[in-house]
């Protein structure tokens, strides 16, 4: 099991044609993600070559999904149209198949359009966004397995452990220390660094109690906003698994933005050591040192008896 | 982007809200011919820069560092008045709390009519990151850090939420002028503000809109008396004009230099350069600095579209910071391959003139190729696996650290 995708999971491309969309799609269709066909206005009728197949390219989401099936989208539209893209296939999804997960990947999009793109989704419960500015999810298989996103497939392996992290390159970092004690991954999502963005830490712990192949979880905050203190909080009442928690931006200076749009400390709200407070108030095993996540993650899996050494 | 408040004032006035007349100043004559044109015996004399709390600022001199005025903000109600703050405030250096202790050097000066206040309010509109919506904040402590009302009196603050699609509506409209205990006049005249505030707030994709104090004057219109607006980067592509109220000497010439290379750049005061690709990663990197005993120099995140040009572009912008005694480079390989970084490195030292310790850490794809590349450079580099002994590694090498 997993969360939101899987080896069946059929997956479409906003942006397809684009240098950055078949660059992905080719890269996600050689990792084993079963990329049904592309969506760029203008081009519709065309095809793209993958590795191993000829996908469809079609002019709109509603067509794409009536004729391939597909419940999941990815998108790699420029910034100024990435929010219509998002809305057109939220509707898309609604309207054909009551739902489905629409994976963002492009960055540094208006933060008032993501502002509309999210009201669009209020009236469609059956569809999830993850991101903007994410790295996307992947669900490693036995081999293959589902990759939806930008991360590098190949430092993956299918385990028990699940990660969500606001961060790209973190979150690789997060693989490799499970990795580095030998243990996989169910699912790991990047949720993105943006002040407005779908996905929360919430919605995908809440996914990850009721997966019963996930038996730990390794959350990555960091600073800007309360997210993380929301999340530890939730999880305190409503969280049966162990949870291993690093911010990043401990050092970092009030009043500047680091390289994130949501990643600023301002009126002295929404620190990393609030954070790292709220997690150990919540029974969240802290690593204050990313490198040291693999050695608190066997602890933590030997403390609650899933692991013997 | 920040702009100044004659600046926010000016859109404020395009967009239907009431302000006082004012006139933008660079000069002690310019202040004195618009204190002539102006019409009012009292006027307000502020100094603009992008930072709060100018009206409890000290001003000094800029040459001696002498204190010369207290309070960047000023009243006067003579000619002669205007000339002595206007004088005391252009080309010296105003140090509010926000400013840190250099201060900012003060070019830009505005002078505004006087205005008979019956009481102050506090108004803000701002991107709630929780509730994925434009939340507005008002109060009746005007004039107040918002933040100390926030802590002392929550209950003085009243919210309300735009919905995205809808806009705001009338009911909430009122419900806030009620809240603020406006009756009358003044009443209609929030209502209709509060408005062309929300429109203008979305038309122009701000990021934040201050205005403190909001006054209610004794005739019952409300003036916004001051304006602290901030758009957001992300929609500049559809507002261009935005280019013509930038003040570069507002931002870091670095940082802005950086960005036209593509990097996203953060001078801080340590003596660890870092060169990191992604920004969750490049802030840990720096925090994983400090757990080691050292100090970061800076948050440097060279994106994923990094190259050759941008990361000799790096060197060049870590390098120029004279504390740097060091350089942390902390690549985790995905679509950016560690070989291509390798060689990059040895291009941009031998272009820069790499004088420091330099510790390279890859892991990812191609880190084992990024290594041999370094290993067989006649760079002087030490490589390592993972971020933690890539920081022990460069604290060991410059002398610091336990």
């Amino acid at each position: 099991m997993s969360i939101w995708v899987h080896e069946e999971s059929k997956v479409l491309v906003q942006g397809i044609t684009g240098s950055q969309g078949t660059f992905h799609a080719t890269r996600m269709e050689e990792y084993g993600t079963d990329v049904v066909g592309g969506v760029t206005p203008g081009k519709g009728g065309q095809t793209v070559e993958l590795p191993g197949r000829t996908v469809p390219v079609y002019e709109s989401m509603t067509e794409a999904v009536s004729d391939t099936g597909a419940d999941v989208s990815v998108i790699y539209v420029p910034a100024r149209f990435a929010a219509s893209a998002i809305i057109e296939a939220a509707e898309a999804f609604h309207k054909i198949r009551g739902g489905g997960l629409i994976v963002c990947i492009t960055e540094g999009i208006p933060t008032l359009d993501m502002v509309r793109s999210i009201g669009h989704l209020s009236d469609k419960p059956g569809v999830r966004l993850i991101g903007p500015n994410c790295p996307g999810i992947i669900t490693p298989g036995e081999q293959g397995g589902c990759k939806v996103g930008i991360m590098p497939g190949y430092i993956h392996a299918k385990g028990r452990i699940g990660i969500i992290s606001k961060s790209g390159t973190l979150t690789y970092e997060a693989v490799a220390q499970t990795m580095s004690i030998g243990e996989g991954q169910t699912t790991c999502i990047g949720i993105g660094g943006d002040p407005v963005s779908g996905t929360g830490f919430i919605d995908c712990l809440a996914a990850f109690e009721e997966d019963p192949e996930t038996e730990a979880v390794v959350l990555i905050g960091e600073i800007g906003g309360t997210a993380e203190e929301d999340a530890a909080a939730w999880a305190a009442d409503n969280f049966s698994k162990p949870i291993v928690g690093f911010v990043a931006g401990a050092t970092a200076p009030p009043g500047k933005r680091m390289g994130h749009a949501g990643a600023i400390i301002s009126g002295g709200k929404g620190t990393a050591e609030e954070k790292f407070a709220a997690f150990e108030a919540a029974g969240i095993h802290v690593a204050r040192d990313p490198s040291a996540i693999g050695q608190v993650l066997l602890g933590v899996l030997i403390e609650a008896g899933l692991r013997e050494s | 982007m920040n702009i100044h408040e004659y600046q926010g004032k000016a859109l404020f006035r395009e967009s239907g809200i009431a302000v006082q007349d004012g006139v933008h100043c660079t000069s002690v004559e310019q202040a004195l011919t618009a204190y002539d044109s102006l019409g009012s015996q009292v006027v307000a004399v502020k100094s603009q820069i992008h930072a709060g709390g100018r009206g409890k600022g000290k001003l000094y001199d800029h040459d001696t560092g002498n204190l010369v005025m207290e309070g960047g903000v000023k009243i006067a109600s003579s000619r002669e008045q205007v000339e002595e703050y206007a004088s005391n405030i252009l080309g010296n250096r105003l140090v509010t709390k926000q400013t840190g202790v250099d201060g900012k050097t003060v070019g830009n000066l505005y002078v505004e009519a006087g205005c008979s206040i019956a009481h102050e309010y506090y108004l803000a509109l701002l991107v709630d990151r929780e509730a994925d919506s434009v939340l507005i904040m008002v109060s009746t402590e005007g004039g107040m850090d918002i933040e100390e009302v926030a802590e002392k009196t929550p209950e003085a603050i009243h919210k309300a939420w735009v919905d995205p699609l809808n806009g705001l509506g009338d009911e909430q409209k009122a419900a806030l002028a009620d809240s603020l205990g406006l009756t009358g006049s003044a009443h209609g005249s929030f209502v209709e503000m509060i408005g062309r505030l929300a429109e203008m707030f979305v038309g122009l994709d701000c990021s934040m809109v201050e205005i403190n104090p909001l006054v209610r004057t004794e005739g019952g219109t409300m003036v916004a008396l001051d304006s602290k607006v901030s758009f957001d980067d992300n929609a500049s592509f559809r507002h261009p004009w935005r280019a013509d109220l930038r003040d570069r000497s507002e931002e870091e010439e670095t940082e802005v230099r950086a960005k036209r290379s593509g990097l996203s750049y953060v001078k801080l005061d340590g003596n660890i350069g870092c060169l990191v690709n992604g920004a969750g990663l490049a802030m840990a990197s720096m925090d994983v600095i400090k757990l080691y005993g050292g100090e970061p120099a800076n948050f440097l995140d060279i994106g994923g579209g990094a190259n050759k040009e941008s990361i000799t572009a790096a060197f060049g912008i870590i390098l120029e910071d004279p504390n740097v005694e060091g350089i942390l480079v902390n690549i985790f390989g995905g679509i950016i391959r560690c070989d291509m970084v390798a060689r990059s490195i040895i291009d941009a030292s031998a272009e820069v003139g790499l004088n420091v310790p330099l510790v390279v850490r890859f892991s990812g794809t191609n880190h084992e190729q990024g290594k041999e590349v370094l290993e067989s450079s006649d760079l002087s580099v030490i490589t390592t696996s993972t971020l933690a002994e890539g920081a022990e590694a460069i604290v060991g090498a410059i002398g610091g650290g336990d």
